[in-house]
């Protein structure tokens, strides 16, 4: 019975792993690229550590595998914004069949800030512009 | 076919398949963000090899390996991110 559940798991971990890995490979553009990263390679290594926890039944390894998976799940999404954004500040150009870009002329260059639709981030902008005296 | 066999025969073979394809990847990438997401997908696919591998070999101590990694991934992307947008901020 524990067998069959390890041949599941395992199997489908390698599978969404390949999956991830072909993407990064095909995929036209780098969000796209980091979009597939965050979602089948995260899920596809949380099945493979799953299917180690059955393999053993002790609650050390048990406790083991779940801090790593949380650890991935919190990570992985916030590595993943990070690079976004640098890839985004570097003029990486988007696919050419993207439909709509919502951050078009919305972020900052120069001081790296997103703007909003109210107008205090602007102001708050030309003060830390100006020099102080 | 037990376990191990099924194991040793037919995952590790698919992830090792994966690795090398996002290598082709890590030496193709056009710019250097698609480097740094390659090298994050490595590590993330050596995590789940590493798991594999201490189901393989019964020893339940390589897992703590991982935990290493993780870190070790999440630290090398986030340093990548923050260095490149300064970089691209002083030019």
């Amino acid at each position: 019975m524990i067998d069959i559940l390890i041949y599941i798991t395992s199997g489908l971990g390698a599978l969404f792993v390949l999956l991830a890995a072909v993407g990064t490979l095909r995929m036209p553009d780098q969000y796209l690229r980091i979009s597939v990263n965050t979602k089948a390679a995260t899920l596809g290594v949380g099945l493979l550590l799953v299917a180690a926890a059955l393999f053993f039944l002790e609650i050390s390894v048990s406790t083991r595998v779940v801090t790593v998976i949380i650890f991935i799940l919190i990570t992985a999404p916030v590595g993943a914004h990070l690079i976004g954004r640098t890839s985004y500040f570097l003029g990486n150009e988007l696919w050419g069949k993207f439909v709509i870009d919502d951050l078009k002329g919305k972020y900052n260059k120069s001081t790296h800030e997103l703007k909003g639709e109210d107008k205090e981030t602007e102001s708050e902008n030309e003060k830390d512009s100006t020099p102080k005296t | 076919m037990n376990v191990h066999d099924f194991l040793y025969y037919i995952i590790l073979p698919i992830l090792s398949i994966s690795s090398l394809l996002v290598f082709v990847r890590f030496f193709k990438g056009p710019s250097i963000v698609d480097r740094v997401v390659a090298l994050d997908l490595l590590i993330t696919i050596g995590i789940g090899i590493i798991a594999i591998y201490s189901v393989i070999t019964d020893e339940p101590t390589f897992l703590d390996i991982s935990l290493v990694l993780a870190l070790i991934a999440f630290l090398g992307t986030v340093a990548f991110a923050y260095y490149l947008e300064k970089r691209n901020k002083n030019d």
